[in-house]
């Protein structure tokens, strides 16, 4: 795979360090001289090309045309908008990622068509509060975009879909349990398992019915 | 106090737009003296309060200090009310962020972004965006003066020579 990371930080560089040993092609793309420089003395001259990775010329001379995969982690969120679009719309790269430094910008890039994005503080938030909640259903990833979300819960004494058959739960709209963790066994799940106290549920989800899902499946609160 | 038709004799067909513009640079500034001038309901959003000194002595219109990158400045410069929303600070990405938060988010309808690389305005232009370049206005209007030809319109100059494409 031909990878591009333009943007060449502490991000950037831990990034290029890891896929070179993967043996991928990789190229970092920095428009600070000296950083540049400095980069293709740690990680070797052909991984490293010196100019604004948000101009087309580059974007040309670094081969975004033949790119698998480019990725913005510049500490600027608008200059990684840029580089993003211009990857997915002009170069019609196939996968384009995106750092979100303000974790604010996160929603509006997916509304301008860039979905793949990584915030730190997001990332850092959401790891704390996962641990603050234990009644919470927990995301554990995300399927078509994000638009459908696989999660997980442990019932607890106060869910209100604990002693019920799963027939007689109302999930909301295109929610399923899929899958039960009870004493450390795993099984599949029907119409006429009973759930218990101290189950871990897995459940597909979409996106926007997730807090109904909590409702459901939660202390109610 | 006066109706604001009297104060403002030369607005004739009574269209005063309300109009947020992005960046108190030379252009910024120019354009908000302007449209004031012209009985439009005028919001600067500057990062910089030094650069406000641009707009002279007595302020034309609304200011509101802060980063038009963040939907807080963006609201509290009236851009749900906006009828147009302009972006001319000095980064282009910075103009082209904020021009498309506006129109998707806020869907103000009239949106024109300043591009100084006359390639990224090219190609914001296909994307769908009302990017002016002034070096390719330059060159145009420089030329066709130099030459003696007429004037043309501005989207004729308003784009990038063949040659130039990539």
């Amino acid at each position: 795979m031909y990878l591009i990371l333009v943007g060449g930080g502490n991000v950037g560089q831990q990034l290029a360090r890891r896929l070179i040993a993967k043996e991928h092609e990789v190229l970092i793309l920095e428009k600070e001289g000296s950083q540049a420089q400095r980069l293709s003395n740690i990680l070797g001259e052909d991984y490293v090309m010196h100019g604004d990775g948000c101009e087309l010329h580059t974007q040309k001379a670094a081969g975004f045309n033949r790119a698998d995969v480019v990725v913005a982690v510049t500490g600027e969120d608008e200059d990684n908008l840029v580089i993003c679009q211009l990857a997915k719309f002009i170069w019609a790269v196939e996968r384009v990622v995106a750092r979100v430094n303000d974790p604010s910008h996160e929603a509006i890039f997916r509304e301008i068509g860039i979905d793949d994005t990584v915030s730190a503080t997001g990332i850092i938030y959401s790891l704390i509060d996962q641990r603050l909640e234990q009644d919470e259903i927990v995301p554990v990833g995300a399927l078509h975009r994000g638009h459908v979300e696989v999660v997980e819960a442990v019932l607890t004494g106060r869910s209100p879909i604990v002693g019920k058959q799963v027939r007689d739960i109302q999930l909301p709209q295109g929610t399923y349990i899929v899958y039960l963790l009870r004493d450390q066994v795993g099984q599949t799940v029907d119409g006429d398992t009973v759930l218990k106290n101290g189950d871990m549920v897995v459940a597909l989800v979409p996106t926007d019915r997730a807090d109904e899902l909590r409702t459901v499946m939660c202390s109610g609160t | 106090m006066r109706p604001e038709v009297r104060q403002r004799p030369w607005v004739t067909f009574g269209l005063s737009m309300k109009v947020v513009v992005l960046g108190c640079g030379r252009s910024g500034a120019m354009l908000a003296i302007q449209l004031s001038s012209q009985g439009h309901q005028v919001t600067l959003i500057e990062r910089n309060p030094e650069a406000l000194r641009r707009l002279g002595r007595s302020y034309p219109c609304r200011v509101v200090i802060g980063n038009g990158l963040e939907d807080e400045v963006l609201v509290k410069a009236g851009i749900e009310e906006a009828d147009a929303f302009i972006a001319v600070t000095r980064g282009d990405n910075t103009n082209i962020m904020a021009a498309q938060i506006v129109q998707k988010r806020y869907k103000v309808a009239k949106v024109g972004v300043k591009v100084a690389d006359p390639l990224r305005a090219d190609a914001y232009r296909k994307m769908g965006l009302y990017c002016l370049n002034a070096s390719a206005l330059i060159a145009g209007m420089m030329r066709d003066w130099m030459v003696d030809e007429p004037f043309k319109t501005i989207d004729l100059y308003n784009t990038i020579p063949p040659e130039m494409e990539f």
